[in-house]
């Protein structure tokens, strides 16, 4: 029962770093890309719709192991969590 | 949805299970790697069929005239497609064209599937008898595995091709000097793997993100699930547009560097 607990309690840990980790990072990829975008901007106004065409293509980079993260995440909070089905499955073979 | 006698866990758990025809007992609850998720092949092929039939038909009917709406969209999007090759791939091949339009317009057309909502054709097709369907088919790592090792099947088709023996000299010699060619190898190696893998794995993270979202959305009472519902979906008709850019930009630029002598 103890190790139950124990792995329920460290999984819902780790999915709640898998998913903050990854917006954290996200979060500041973003705003140093954006931050970038805006005073490239504020130099050279008219080449606004080329920079924003190329942040978003930049964020779209940024974003993608974070979204990986957030997807394992999510994955382990709301469907499965194979972590607790071996312990289980250990604790009570014939189930 | 009040006939549910589903706890939340297992609602989320029934959609996200493909159908998959196992392959070593031809029955439909495979798990495991020998599997095809039919849905997926569904879905992706229909989806295909319908987007380029009607590019096709665009094509044989076309006027230079005032255009119709269909040829106006083609023409718009064979633009875009040409603007991005043109500035992004400094190679001679015609085929490269072809394949960034098929790349994001597929992706495009795949990935809106997620707009559909939740239940509609799961529960329809339940009426119907199947059990699960998943029909967003671009939140299947199959598909985007599919796609990107193709693209990298194509990568090093064109390395051999364009480079010849050169290639070795390049791999042998790229960051550091002919002497320490065992960590340029080792680098080199790394950088063709981490294509495939970063391709795949984006659009499949964002895709899988997004429909989860969607699902636990689905979950909420019904009369207040149209304001999440809503911003989300504005949200990620966004992510859909850039990721389908940005697999197709990604290709143009990998290929570019296979078909790179310098």
């Amino acid at each position: 029962m103890e190790n139950i607990a124990l792995v329920s309690g460290l999984s819902a840990l780790a999915a709640g770093l898998l998913i903050s980790l990854a917006a954290l990072g996200t979060g500041i990829g973003f705003g140093l890309l954006g931050g970038k975008f805006l005073e490239g901007v504020a130099r050279q106004p008219e080449l606004a719709p080329i920079l924003m065409m190329r942040m978003f293509l930049m964020a779209a980079l940024v974003d993608a192991f974070a979204s990986i993260s957030i997807a394992m995440g999510l994955f382990l909070f709301f469907a499965s969590n194979p972590f607790i089905t071996a312990v289980l499955t250990a604790v009570h073979p014939a189930a | 949805m009040s006939t549910e006698t589903l706890t939340q866990g297992q609602y989320v758990q029934h959609h996200l299970e493909h159908l998959s025809l196992s392959l070593k007992t031809w029955t439909l609850d495979g798990h495991g790697f020998w599997v095809i998720n039919l849905d997926t092949l569904f879905v992706s092929i229909l989806v295909g069929l319908l987007i380029f039939g009607m590019l096709g038909m665009v094509a044989r009917s076309v006027t230079s005239g005032v255009p119709g709406k269909l040829q106006n969209f083609a023409e718009v999007m064979l633009d875009f497609v040409g603007q991005s090759v043109k500035e992004s791939f400094h190679g001679d091949s015609s085929l490269i064209a072809p394949l960034a339009l098929v790349i994001f317009l597929w992706v495009f057309f795949l990935n809106t599937m997620d707009l559909l909502p939740v239940d509609l054709v799961s529960r329809l097709l339940g009426y119907a008898g199947v059990p699960h369907f998943k029909v967003l088919p671009t939140a299947d790592p199959n598909a985007t595995f599919a796609m990107s090792l193709s693209v990298f099947a194509l990568i090093l088709f064109y390395n051999i091709k364009v480079k010849g023996f050169g290639l070795v000299k390049e791999v042998f010699t790229k960051p550091y000097g002919g002497y320490l060619f065992p960590i340029n190898v080792f680098f080199r190696i790394i950088e063709e793997l981490v294509k495939p893998l970063s391709l795949a794995l984006r659009l499949f993270g964002n895709m899988f993100a997004g429909e989860l979202v969607f699902i636990i959305i689905a979950l909420l009472p019904w009369w207040t699930q149209w304001l999440p519902g809503s911003i989300w979906a504005i949200f990620h008709i966004l992510v859909i547009t850039i990721q389908a850019f940005i697999f197709m930009k990604l290709t143009i630029v990998y290929l570019s560097m296979a078909h790179d002598t310098h």
